[in-house]
């Protein structure tokens, strides 16, 4: 063996005689970005195209190149890849910090302008052009009420049908109900809302409404179902697959019947996950506007009753109000995002610290 | 090629813990040595920081001076992958790159170092598989994934993807802890073999493997949880585990504490 | 369409992926079905004696639950097909009473006498500003997921994926309202500039007016899909295994080449399937798109010029006056939609398991 190696002695890679490497003075990287500033500044004022974005562009790739000739130069290749990685994958994040900022900036502003008492007291009844007035309290009742419904159908529908797949579920037939699960993640909301629109609100409704379409607050909450569905069958599912196997075998040699072991074991097991998963599929069903759009049929008046006539909801509401001319329009779309901002993160917030205390997850 | 390791008052922390203590010995080339003691006396901490791996966890550093041929590798101008590429290392569990076939998994190193003939790195895998006694188990799937291998290849697989780049030290961090009895023999009588070429340093919890394939053995341990460890005593291997000096190793090695 | 990014970054697109290998073995639970201990009932005289063990009831509550999961299954199977038939039985007479080509006509006119309507520039406009926004947004949000991942000190990395993740859950309005009210200036300075020096490319050419154009769709579309890329692939990157990150260095590697051998090999799956679901997301997207696009019904490249359209901002757009015809012709699109993103979500799957060989045994 030791044979076969001394042949091969000329053989890259040559080991490093010393460990020292020269290294990039310290000053080096904040110098060059200034010398590319200058630089940068002299090209775009120089040539008269442009402004302090420009600038600010330029300069920034005449960092990385000036960034990487310098390394190349003392530190070598490898180094010098290193470091300009490592710059690049620095400026994708400041890159991106501005306009998420500035969403954020925009909607905490703009958004307090009319936060006030009226805003969450009234509806949009009798609201015109010209009054400063209206609130959204109709389209809050709208979403609570679409969502909430939606949770109950989707919840149970769900978790039995996650069970089904998980515990009993074999086959082609249990194949199947995992891959249209699967292509229901994909349908996009406004399908959803087209979906319920045809087969809802102008097939089935019509029969008790003397043949009128129903638009209405019920409409959207199925829409919403289509979407939540998924999530919370594939949350389900991922949850019960985690409940350890010993868990369940100790209750079957026990003589517990299945039934009742998964009841009584594996889903309070798994509940946890599970709740997490719901409340981020109705975190994300709050925020849907197309389908509500397409089949709950908007309306200014509060409307309690889901199941007839119209109801707005808050995304509804802030789109409405995005196309309203009325100057005072914008000021009540902005609040209203915020609210359903607001409502949507505490969802999540809460649905993340419940997941950080699971026993299940990672 | 087998350098001499010396280190001179090595303390390293976890952040504010300290987890081992002015250790100093010296390691001779091409033997192999052993670092015995107790769980948590900071064996694989003194491993780890003999090719700076140990300051890969956040807040964790070391302090002292660590020579290999009388470089200082804690020097401030030294560049740590120099370090890493002239001191190879095992570690536990055996981690091939899951989505890497085995000869991708051989060459790994060397296609950082930036060689990318392919007749060299066909040579330098056979070299390096021949070396770990895998060659003639692998050579007909060399393009199939490392993680299809069973436990041992797996670890020979990582042995010789450490032992490809031809570093002049191998660490071996308990090489054999996940593998079965005859795995763990494979391995065992490889570092006879790679004792030739390299000098090698294995930390390991079985005391028979320890008497079986070191030259020299060093014995660490704690007073109690959370004190730093501490060098015990270093010596032959024969001496330590016929005779040792202190009366803490011969409690260890019978087997009356630890 | 799955949110919760901890659930990795299968959600959109289904399928097995690197993190189910990871998860209990699937095997677990299928044994566990099979066992027979579950038709026994503890109860009856036969408990501890050594009587004949009671037999095995015929309609008992592991009959009825096992019934009841059995029916909620076959209830989504019944939405999904429903889904199909009643989109089709609307879209069907729309369809026939077109008076054009459906593929190939330029203009949206289903509520006349004579109804005119085509889904190839809505298709094209969809496609056009969802694959521009992503082609900007996923190396950006790449970058941002290693930054956090790899780059930023531990506690930095957490408090900012969090913040991430909230913004990956902030509902399409806002941005289509941030976008038109507030980001449509800059974009038409940038429109300008673009045409005044690079006007001689098709894609920046015309002569204005600038700012409701596809440009803006797909930048605010980048910005609404940044944080839900950006979120799941953080999730992927953080899941690659210590040991092999480990390993990378040991060989003596720099951080970036241990991303490169290590990190991205191994979250390859993952950021196939965030990227999917990102371009899923925007190819449905309606409202932020209904919002800042100018709507016109024409194929062009030119990004900047006024106009644009999508086949989701048509149906909200043109929803409110639509007779039946025009509710059917919008529900023919949707169907339309809806067979896109299914070809993106099976292209995606195709692409995760192609090298599964490889991904199956990362444990």
């Amino acid at each position: 063996m030791s044979a076969t190696v001394t042949t091969h002695r000329q053989q890259p890679p040559a080991q490093p005689v010393t460990l020292r490497a020269k290294r990039l003075p310290r000053y080096v990287p904040p110098a060059l970005a200034l010398a590319a500033v200058v630089v940068a500044a002299a090209i775009v004022y120089g040539a008269g195209i442009g402004g302090p974005v420009l600038v600010v562009v330029v300069g920034a790739l005449l960092y990385l190149g000036g960034l990487f000739a310098a390394a190349n130069a003392v530190e070598g290749r490898r180094s010098a890849r290193d470091r300009t990685w490592s710059a690049l994958i620095h400026s994708a994040f400041v890159l991106a910090v501005l306009p998420l900022a500035s969403v954020v900036w925009t909607l905490l502003s703009k958004g307090a302008e009319r936060l006030d008492g009226n805003f969450f007291l009234t509806s949009m009844n009798n609201i015109g052009a010209r009054d400063p007035e209206g609130g959204a309290y109709h389209a809050i009742v709208g979403t609570l009420q679409q969502v909430g419904i939606a949770t109950l159908i989707t919840v149970p529908l769900g978790i039995l049908c996650a069970i089904y797949v998980v515990e009993y579920g074999r086959g082609k037939f249990a194949f199947a109900i995992r891959f249209f699960v699967d292509v229901m993640t994909g349908i996009p909301s406004i399908v959803a809302g087209l979906f319920v629109l045809a087969f809802w609100v102008l097939i089935v409704s019509p029969v008790f409404n003397d043949g009128r379409p129903g638009f209405s607050g019920f409409a959207a909450a199925l829409a919403l179902s289509v979407l939540m569905l998924p999530t919370v069958v594939r949350s389900t599912e991922e949850m019960l697959r985690l409940v350890p196997a010993p868990l369940r075998e100790g209750a079957y040699a026990l003589g517990v019947p299945k039934w009742k072991t998964i009841l009584r074991v594996v889903l309070p097991t798994a509940l946890p996950g599970i709740v997490t998963g719901v409340m981020l599929a109705i975190a994300r069903a709050a925020g849907e506007t197309a389908p509500v759009l397409l089949v709950a049929g908007g309306g200014a008046a509060i409307n309690f009753n889901p199941f007839e006539n119209n109801q707005s909801s808050l995304a509804l509401f802030v789109y409405q109000q995005a196309g309203d001319a009325s100057r005072y329009a914008p000021a009540r779309a902005w609040t209203a995002a915020l609210t359903l901002v607001a409502l949507v993160l505490i969802l999540t917030i809460a649905a993340k610290l419940l997941a950080r205390r699971n026993r299940l997850g990672r | 090629m087998a350098k001499r390791i010396e280190a001179e008052n090595v303390t390293a922390y976890y952040g504010g813990f300290k987890a081992i203590e002015n250790i100093s010995l010296t390691v001779e080339p091409k033997t192999v040595t052993a670092l015995i003691g107790p769980s948590g006396c900071g064996k694989s901490t003194f491993l780890r920081s003999i090719n700076r791996m140990h300051e890969v966890l956040p807040g964790a550093r070391v302090e002292g001076s660590l020579t290999i041929d009388d470089q200082d590798i804690y020097q401030r101008d030294v560049d740590v992958t120099a370090v890493r590429r002239m001191i190879g290392m095992v570690f536990q569990r055996p981690n091939p790159f899951p989505t890497m076939s085995i000869f991708d998994n051989v060459v790994a190193g060397l296609r950082l170092n930036g060689v990318r003939k392919k007749s060299i790195l066909e040579e330098a895998a056979e070299r390096a598989l021949r070396s770990a006694n895998l060659w003639d188990e692998v050579k007909d799937r060399l393009g199939k994934p490392g993680a299809g291998l069973s436990g041992g290849q797996q670890q020979r697989l990582c042995i010789a993807r450490t032992i490809a780049v031809e570093p002049q030290v191998v660490l071996m961090d308990e090489p054999c802890s996940a593998l079965d009895p005859i795995s763990t023999l494979a391995i065992e009588d490889l570092m006879f073999q790679l004792k030739d070429k390299f000098t090698i340093i294995i930390v390991t919890h079985n005391m028979q493997q320890a008497a079986r394939v070191s030259d020299r053995t060093a014995f660490f341990s704690i007073e109690k949880t959370g004190d730093p460890g501490r060098l015990i005593e270093y010596d032959n291997t024969q001496k330590i585990f016929s005779n040792p000096s202190v009366k803490k190793t011969e409690d260890y090695i019978t087997g009356r504490f630890g | 369409m799955g949110e919760s990014p901890h659930r990795s970054a299968n959600a959109g697109t289904g399928g097995t992926n690197v993190t189910e290998s990871r998860e209990w073995p699937a095997g677990a639970s299928a044994r566990v079905a099979e066992a027979p201990v579950s038709t026994r009932t503890p109860e009856g005289p036969g408990l501890g004696g050594g009587g004949a063990l009671p037999r095995a009831r015929a309609f008992g509550a592991e009959r009825a639950f096992r019934g009841l999961t059995l029916a909620a299954g076959t209830a989504v199977l019944v939405v999904i097909a429903a889904i199909a038939v009643f989109l089709v039985a609307k879209a069907l007479p729309a369809l026939r009473a077109n008076t054009e080509n459906f593929w190939t006509f330029e203009g949206w006119f289903p509520n006349d006498p004579e109804p005119k309507f085509g889904i190839g520039a809505l298709a094209f406009g969809t496609v056009l500003s969802s694959v521009i926004a992503l082609l900007l947004a996923v190396p950006v949000a790449l970058g941002i997921a290693l930054y956090l991942s790899h780059y930023a000190p531990r506690r930095v990395g957490t408090t900012l994926g969090f913040l991430i993740d909230l913004l990956a859950a902030v509902p399409s309005v806002v941005f289509g309202l941030w976008g038109r009210d507030y980001f449509s200036g800059p974009v038409a300075d940038l429109s300008a500039w673009l045409n005044r020096y690079f006007g001689w490319i098709p894609l920046f050419g015309g002569d204005g007016p600038f700012g409701a154009s596809i440009l803006l769709g797909a930048l605010v579309l980048a910005i609404m899909v940044l944080p839900i890329i950006t979120s799941l692939s953080r999730e992927v990157f953080l899941q690659t295994p210590t040991a092999n990150e480990e390993a990378a260095l040991a060989l003596g590697a720099t951080r970036w080449e241990m991303i490169r051998t290590a990190v991205l090999p191994y979250g390859r799956p993952g950021i196939v399937a965030a990227v999917m679901l990102g371009l899923g997301r925007a190819l449905g997207e309606t409202i932020a798109l209904a919002l800042t696009l100018g709507i016109t019904f024409g194929i062009s490249v030119n990004l900047i010029e006024n106009g644009g359209n999508t086949i989701a901002a048509n149906i909200a757009n043109a929803f409110g006056e639509a007779n039946d015809t025009g509710r059917g012709a919008l529900i023919a699109s949707g169907l339309v939609l809806f067979a896109i993103t299914l070809i993106v979500n099976i292209t995606a799957r195709a692409i995760i398991h192609r090298r599964r060989e490889f991904t199956e045994s990362a444990a």
